[in-house]
């Protein structure tokens, strides 16, 4: 069992060096490869644009940048965070390598559907990169009407094409996902046998081929409106501003689960294989997901508390946006009974993962508190909102994101990284999380608004708190860029099988073949059967 | 190379199976599925539209019926039966490439892009009438003092639902003049058959939607 580890002669990284072999691939581990450069190329410029307002909000003035420079940078901070790096994040990166693995496949579906829509993300990438250096765009990255339909004089209709254009991506990946998971699993794959990643990919896909499209028309109108001056949002012809809000969360309350189900896949493959345990209530995980695909369309009146809408509906929203927390809780459960009496050991996937049941406990729990009409009334558009959703987005999707990026690291690239820089990094990113974002709990609630430039003096002993966590964060972030990168000349050998993990894709070489599999697999048994005779015990 | 019936292509399905699948039925069905999906998201992406249509039309009645009433109805019910008519073409394209019969298949195809090139013609004529009555929103629309300002509502909505379809049957006809280049071209009978099922569902599907868009904006 000890026998020196040697990299497979031939996988999919050797095949062809050129750079045509890469910009022309068909094969969904190089286009995941693509992607997972891509979206850290937005990942930077989207938390560039944070360091700089955070270093503002240090002080109660406007003293680093003029205010409508802020308003930009909060814009660009959330429109390439949400749309360029959180949505593709897990799906395009994680999801393109492993869904053929994982249901036994050669590729997915439709490989040069899944090639193009990388290149549609790169068209809209640049859309919006050229929106913001020719002065930006500073609507907020929710767009209300009419001020970005009529009123603002920033570069709305470029960002909100680059937007459309990157939506399509997202629907084409979804896309390929669905049919491959239905149409293409190996013999002996039944559905109930599928890891509990590749039920999450199935559900987010679901969310998105239903509700991208929405949000596509809705930014097509705000362009028709801005270039071709033909009113659709205008109140001077009798629509109601709230058309676009709307339109607009119903596609943006969706997309938030498009942007957490995949993280929760995730955990529910590393949780299993760090405890030696089999995922407990599997079924009930797996249909969660598809509970909140479906709960999560019916809730978007949620973010429009405020704004004017029927109070009925107000309260009916309310209501269901208390149901939408239990599929999401029965993770948590499930969870945190797979732990329980399991053989736990610590790696990097592994502190990842339990700090993300613990900070989207706090989000989501956070949550109620916001789904609750009478506190809302308080807390909305405050600082207590941008808390609530950066730690399910931060301390949640992106601490998943990172699990992922161990965990799956000498699968792709066939190196481990160093174990205990990654552990030192975790640590340092959960420190800093909690630094950052929980002041920002209680400066909501002090009542200091969002995306404001300058606040009383009396917030600033928070807001510095908040801006010495975001340079730990950052430092926490900066670490596994390097590391990582000396791992894929330097990284111990990792062998096929590292983690000894179950699933299928950690029965093939590390890095795959491009065929992913010598041998077409079948499949005899369950996904997580951790007490089987071949898994040894980690380490 | 035989130009008439290519029933007996055993010989080519071999290449006809792209190598991510594991055998032609799993090829086809993924084909498939993936049109049914996609037209999912196109039912999103014009239900929008058509959400906000529909309430407009319930809170401003009047103005959207005076609106109505300006638009051609002949030439709409003309682009009704013209459309249906591409639908029953592009319907036996599909069952002659069944069964193999490649100049068959061709004359359906052509047929269907006359008559999708023919809705596209009275439309943009249609909206050269509306352009020189005036009905173009935007400052030089002029309409009956009661109606406004809602009937320029009723009028931007037209244009860009309409607009939108129109973009649709574009990509359509399109579509089907590379499709019928390459039947004439390429010796490849299952694939063959496969995509004009598949543009045909698309075709289908871009149908519907002018069957839901013009009792909405025209009749009612």
């Amino acid at each position: 069992m000890n026998a020196k580890i040697v990299e497979p002669r031939e996988h999919f990284l050797n095949e062809g060096y050129s750079v045509r072999s890469w910009l022309l691939t068909r094969d969904h581990k190089r286009i995941a490869i693509l992607f997972l450069i891509s979206i850290t190329l937005f990942f930077i410029v989207g938390g560039t644009a944070a360091v700089i307002f955070r270093l503002d909000l240090m002080t109660p003035e406007a003293d680093l940048v003029q205010s409508e420079t802020y308003n930009k940078l909060f814009t660009i901070h959330g429109v390439t965070m949400v749309f360029f790096f959180l949505i593709p994040s897990i799906p395009a990166v994680f999801g393109n390598f492993l869904v053929p693995l994982m249901i036994g496949a050669k590729d997915l579906a439709f490989p040069r559907i899944n090639l193009l829509s990388w290149y549609i993300y790169v068209l809209g990438g640049v859309f919006t990169l050229w929106a913001i250096l020719s002065g930006g765009v500073d609507t907020g990255w929710t767009f209300y009407t009419p001020y970005s339909s009529t009123y603002s004089n920033t570069h709305v209709m470029a960002t909100a094409i680059g937007i459309f254009i990157v939506g399509f991506s997202s629907i084409l990946t979804a896309l390929n996902f669905i049919v491959s998971i239905h149409t293409m699993r190996a013999p002996g794959m039944t559905w109930f046998r599928l890891p509990l990643f590749i039920w999450s990919t199935y559900a987010t896909s679901l969310i998105v081929v239903l509700g991208t499209p929405v949000l596509a028309i809705v930014l097509a109108l705000v362009a028709v409106e801005r270039g071709l001056r033909i009113g659709i949002f205008d109140p001077a012809l009798g629509v109601d501003p709230l058309l676009f809000q709307h339109l607009f969360w119903f596609y943006s309350h969706p997309a938030v689960y498009i942007m957490i189900l995949p993280g929760m896949g995730v955990i529910s493959e590393v949780v299993p294989c760090f405890s030696r345990k089999p995922i407990f209530g599997y079924s009930f995980v797996a249909f969660s997901s598809l509970g909140i695909a479906l709960l999560g369309f019916l809730v978007w009146g949620h973010h429009m508390f405020v704004s004017g809408q029927s109070p009925y509906a107000a309260a009916v929203f309310s209501l269901l946006s208390f149901s939408v927390a239990i599929p999401s809780a029965i993770k948590v459960f499930n969870w945190t009974a797979t732990l329980f009496q399991g053989w736990v050991s610590y790696a990097t996937p592994m502190l990842y993962s339990l700090g993300f049941i613990g900070l989207f406990t706090i989000g989501g729990l956070t949550g109620m508190f916001l789904a609750t009409l009478a506190v809302d009334v308080h807390v909305h558009d405050t600082y207590f909102v941008v808390a609530h959703f950066h730690y399910i987005m931060v301390g949640g999707m992106v601490m998943a994101y990172m699990a992922a990026l161990h965990f799956w690291w000498p699968k792709m690239t066939g190196r481990l990284y160093p174990e205990a820089w990654g552990r030192l990094s975790a640590l340092v990113i959960f420190l800093g999380f909690n630094l950052t974002f929980f002041p920002q709990f209680l400066l909501g609630y002090l009542g200091m608004p969002r995306r404001y430039h300058v606040y009383p003096p009396e917030f600033q002993v928070l807001n510095v708190m908040s801006s010495a966590g975001a340079s730990i964060l950052a430092v926490g972030y900066l670490l596994p860029l390097v590391y990582l990168s000396w791992s894929l000349k330097y990284g111990r050998l990792s062998g096929d099988n590292p983690w000894h993990a179950t699933g299928l894709e950690w029965q093939t070489t590390s890095p795959p073949p491009t065929e992913n599999f010598q041998h077409p697999p079948r499949v005899t048994r369950g996904p997580y059967e951790y007490d089987g005779p071949e898994c040894q015990h980690a380490q | 190379m035989s130009t008439t019936d290519l029933s007996a292509n055993t010989r080519n399905d071999a290449t006809d199976l792209q190598p991510q699948f594991a055998n032609l039925a799993q090829q086809h069905v993924a084909g498939q599925l993936g049109m049914w999906v996609f037209l999912v998201t196109e039912l999103m992406f014009f239900g929008g539209m058509f959400c906000s249509y529909t309430i407009y039309r319930g809170r401003y009645f009047e103005a959207f019926r005076a609106g109505s009433e300006h638009l051609k109805i002949a030439l709409g019910t003309t682009n009704t039966a013209v459309l249906l008519g591409s639908s029953l073409t592009v319907a036996l394209a599909v069952r002659a490439a069944k069964s193999g019969r490649r100049s068959l298949v061709v004359g359906w195809l052509l047929a269907t892009i006359v008559l999708g090139t023919t809705f596209l013609v009275i439309k943009f004529t249609e909206w050269g009438l509306e352009y020189h009555e005036s009905l173009l929103p935007g400052w030089a629309f002029s309409f009956e003092e009661k109606y406004l300002p809602e009937a320029q509502l009723f009028f931007s909505l037209y244009f860009i639902m309409t607009g939108v379809h129109g973009l649709h049957m574009i990509i359509g006809v399109a579509a089907w003049l590379c499709l019928t280049a390459w039947v004439w071209r390429v010796d490849a009978s299952n694939r063959r058959a496969t995509a004009i099922e598949i543009t045909g569902l698309y075709w289908h599907f871009v149908d519907i939607i002018w069957i839901f868009l013009f009792p909405l904006l025209y009749l009612i």
